[in-house]
């Protein structure tokens, strides 16, 4: 398939309108915090300087992921990688002062929370936002994570989405409980209410039983914007079926493509149109003045991210062991990992993606070997490179190409820097994606729901599109 | 030294006065009154003009009221009246969103310990101090509510009324309820020291952001729940937000006087405000705290008008569109600005510390407090000219705590 640069496509489809969010970095090794120009994670300067660069870029929102305990490595706690952060809805409404259309998307688990509790968190920030909130619906169910909270770590693994989907069908009882013209405020009349009975609500189901009446009536969205994050077969499905956006994990253009037909094969099943489910990937990035210096620069970003002590952690992740002896520029370990319960490293996600330890040691010795890399160098070159590396106008193209081709509907960005690493994006790639016209050059309308093209729930859905 | 020669002379301590925000006011027939904004109650707009009105006034605080459950104008659950204010914002959410718009003026959002966790609280409240630069803090409430627990569906607490409260079942359900939010406000209160000060310390040469040395589990058993921790979010500006709760009874006394800084109480004249402090202070001394400093304010719901004869009226007028006589567990004061000044100043002289008002409609008497009663204590010496303080510990007097965690 071949991709034009221009006006149009070669299949003349109109041009897609780009999506883009911005990631407040968080605790993760993407983080160069050793940068001079690092700044503080949690104090709100930060927060506020990162959602009004993202504002005056035009982006559709600023992201916020969540973490509910530190993550302990060898049972200690991991001090390698930027360590806390602040409450998510209690930042994102004090970042609705200081913006004015950017939207708030904030990630909120769904086992360690309560559905009236977060539906009327939601509801409230969309109000104070006149319209921009957005929540990221996660599930957990490790009793790790569980010791913070009363509920503790029941959860079993196979019932995580059948709470979410249950949580999240429960919030979305809460919200639609008021239709938004039961307050009429009439103060001649006296009647501040048309009915007595706005916000009632009953749910009877497996997790949740409740009923009584909601406190929060109808904000200026109806429902938050819904993300789902997560790749899995069921993660899909619980998105086709009542997301408005999917953050998911950056990958080839091939691999997009798939995962993007994929998804949105999906939703004709579910009454649902193309339109009405966006894929937003997560994506890094570097820029130089040259594709070259980028390159250069991104080399130098990833050693900056993996010093000797953190590729022995990484290690770890493999061996299931402890390798603290071990020197990060001498060779790879010649034991085997442990194949027992996972017990090395706890409260992150990344320990679940290598299913088969003893073919990835295998591999990465041999590779090592060939290489002559040490442990650092073995990490730095397997792990993750940068999404997107090169001049301005190389970003903008492959960004622009990756959403022509629907391997995307747009990005959500996670600069290597706190909080100003987001600056020279909205400085000199997102003017070259305006003059391209795919991206806007103002605010149309007020809220997120609008910035992304989704209907309000009130309007009904679309019309069913013919394939 | 000479005879003071004013009428007023300044008193040793110059009083605190805090606002209790509640929607259009606390009088049910607030929202019907000329200067109320009964269409905007649920903006970021009505909000912000508030507390920035109650800074306008050099005011300690504002506290921001909440419940997990549509008001009512029975105690039992929900009514089927259409005449009064209902719905509601989270009461952390509006003080988040006015922060970044005040800068002096300290923001006490209601926190309900019965339902909620003291984790997700913890870091809330932390982070409503990050985003006010040390101006956060919390005002801790239970829920004995039937038809709110109903919300939750968690637990179930058994129908009662305000004339049951005396019973012995109420009375047990209470202390338990209260036992309860005495470990919330511990936990909570770890969770806040969990991270030393410096913790973050950005090591280059050894990779180390942290110093988890620094960082400590809380590892809090209670009857209701235990929390391990440490918190997700560094040690707050302050070191511990402001702990504030109201309570009427003496089992409440007994279980939250031990935690918290600033006790609201509803005395009726002064002899009954002089029995309680004394109260407070004998449970405070036998919690082995008597060294500590405690604030100990009055809650007065207020109508202020120039003319003494106006702000009865107007509280007759608001009586008679609410179709019953206003009452509250509060004074209901209805008079001048000077009326109240005289007022304050008699309970501050029984033991008071400081003040909530309860303004009975917001667009009215809080411009009156802000504008005619503080210029009125000021004359008399008995508030600040000025905020002295850029955090809400700093203006209460509070120094910043040493962390528990912290090697002496």
């Amino acid at each position: 398939m071949s991709i034009s640069n221009g006006a149009g496509t070669s299949t003349g489809k109109p041009l897609k309108q780009i999506h883009l969010a911005a990631h407040f970095p968080g605790v993760n090794n993407t983080t160069v915090w050793s940068d001079p120009a690092a700044g503080s994670h949690v104090e709100f300067s930060s927060f506020a300087h990162f959602a009004r660069t993202a504002e005056r870029a035009k982006f559709d929102f600023l992201f916020l992921a969540e973490g509910l305990r530190l993550r302990e490595q060898g049972g200690q706690i991991y001090d390698l990688d930027v360590v806390g952060r602040p409450d998510t809805f209690t930042v994102l409404s004090a970042l609705a002062a200081v913006t004015e259309h950017l939207g708030l998307t904030g990630t909120i688990n769904s086992t360690f929370n309560e559905p009236y509790e977060v539906a009327r968190q939601f509801a409230s920030l969309d109000h104070l936002s006149g319209g921009r909130a957005a929540w990221n619906v996660v599930t957990s169910w490790d009793a790790f994570t569980g010791e913070n909270f009363r509920r503790g770590g029941f959860l079993p693994q196979e019932e995580r989405y059948s709470r979410a989907k249950e949580f999240l069908a429960t919030a979305n009882e809460l919200f639609d409980s008021w239709h938004g013209d039961e307050i009429v405020a009439d103060q001649g009349a006296g009647t501040f209410l048309r009915d007595a009975r706005a916000g009632s609500f009953s749910h009877k189901g497996q997790h949740f039983d409740i009923e009584g009446q909601f406190n929060v009536p109808r904000s200026p969205q109806g429902r938050p914007v819904i993300f789902q994050a997560g790749d899995s077969d069921e993660g899909r499905e619980f998105a086709a079926e009542g997301a408005d956006a999917i953050f998911s994990r950056y990958s080839t253009l091939k691999e997009g493509q798939a995962f993007y037909t994929d998804v949105k094969g999906r939703l004709a099943r579910h009454g649902r149109t193309r339109d009405q489910l966006l894929i937003l990937p997560a994506a890094t990035f570097v820029l130089g003045d040259s594709d070259a210096e980028a390159q250069e620069l991104a080399r130098e970003v990833r050693r900056q991210q993996v010093s000797g002590a953190t590729a022995i952690k990484h290690l770890e992740f493999v061996w299931n062991r402890d390798l603290s002896s071990y020197d990060p520029e001498g060779p790879l370990p010649d034991i085997d990992p442990d194949l027992g319960e996972h017990t090395i490293a706890r409260g992150r996600a990344q320990v679940r993606m290598y299913r088969d330890p003893l073919a990835i040691a295998r591999e990465w010795r041999e590779l090592a070997a060939a290489k002559n890399w040490s442990i650092r160098d073995l990490v730095i070159e397997t792990g993750n490179r940068q999404a997107f590396v090169g001049s301005p106008a190389t970003v903008a193209s492959t960004i622009n190409d990756f959403v022509q081709a629907d391997a995307a509907d747009g990005f959500i960005l996670v600069p290597h820097i706190t909080p100003g690493g987001l600056d020279v994006f909205a400085d000199t790639v997102v003017p070259l994606l305006q003059e391209r016209g795919v991206f806007r050059t103002e605010y149309e309308g007020t809220t997120l729901r609008d910035h992304l093209g989704l209907a309000h729930p009130d309007d009904g859905a679309a019309e069913p599109v013919a394939s | 030294m000479s005879a003071p020669s004013s009428p007023h002379p300044p008193l040793s301590a110059p009083l605190h006065l805090a606002v209790a925000l509640n929607g259009a006011g606390w009088h049910p027939a607030a929202w019907r009154e000329p200067e109320a904004r009964p269409g905007e109650l649920l903006t970021a707009a009505y909000w912000s003009d508030t507390v920035q009105e109650a800074e306008r006034g050099l005011l300690d605080f504002v506290t921001i009221e909440d419940a997990l459950g549509l008001q009512s104008s029975k105690f039992t659950g929900p009514d089927d009246r259409t005449d009064q204010e209902r719905g509601r914002l989270d009461a952390v959410l509006i003080a988040a969103r006015v922060a970044p718009l005040t800068r002096h003026i300290g923001l006490v959002p209601t926190v309900v310990a019965t339902h909620t966790e003291p984790f997700h609280i913890s870091k809330a409240i932390a982070t409503l101090d990050y985003v006010s630069t040390g101006r956060a803090g919390l005002r801790i409430q239970v829920s004995a509510r039937q038809h709110e627990a109903a919300h939750f569906g968690r637990r179930t607490f058994p129908p009662f009324g305000v004339e049951d409260l005396d019973t012995p079942a109420v009375r047990d359900l209470t202390a338990e309820l209260f036992e309860e939010a005495a470990d919330y406000v511990e936990a909570v209160r770890r969770l806040w020291d969990s991270w030393e000060d410096g913790a973050e310390i950005r090591d280059v040469a050894t990779g180390r952001f942290i110093d988890r040395e620094k960082l400590h589990y809380i590892d809090f058993e209670g009857r209701h729940f235990s929390v391990k921790g440490p918190s997700i979010t560094p040690r707050p500006p302050q070191g511990q937000p402001v702990v504030s709760a109201l309570a009427h009874q003496s089992v409440p006394f007994q279980l939250v006087a031990r935690s918290t800084d600033i006790r609201y109480i509803t005395p009726h004249d002064t002899g009954r405000a002089r029995t309680i402090i004394e109260e407070i202070r004998a449970e405070r001394a036998a919690a082995g705290r008597a060294a500590e400093p405690l604030h100990i304010f009055g809650d007065l719901v207020v109508l202020l008008d120039d003319d003494p004869g106006a702000a009865a009226a107007r509280l007759d007028r608001l009586d008679g569109l609410a179709g019953h006589p206003y009452t509250s567990d509060a004074k209901v004061f209805a008079g001048t600005p000077s009326q109240l000044a005289d007022l304050l100043l008699e309970f501050q002289r029984a033991g008071l510390t400081g003040f909530r008002l309860r303004p009975a409609v917001i667009g009215h008497d809080l411009p009156a407090i802000t504008r005619e009663l503080v210029p009125e204590l000021q004359r008399r010496g008995a508030f600040r000219t000025a905020y002295e303080a850029d955090t809400l510990r700093g203006l209460l007097g509070l120094a910043r705590p040493a962390n528990r965690y912290a090697a002496v």
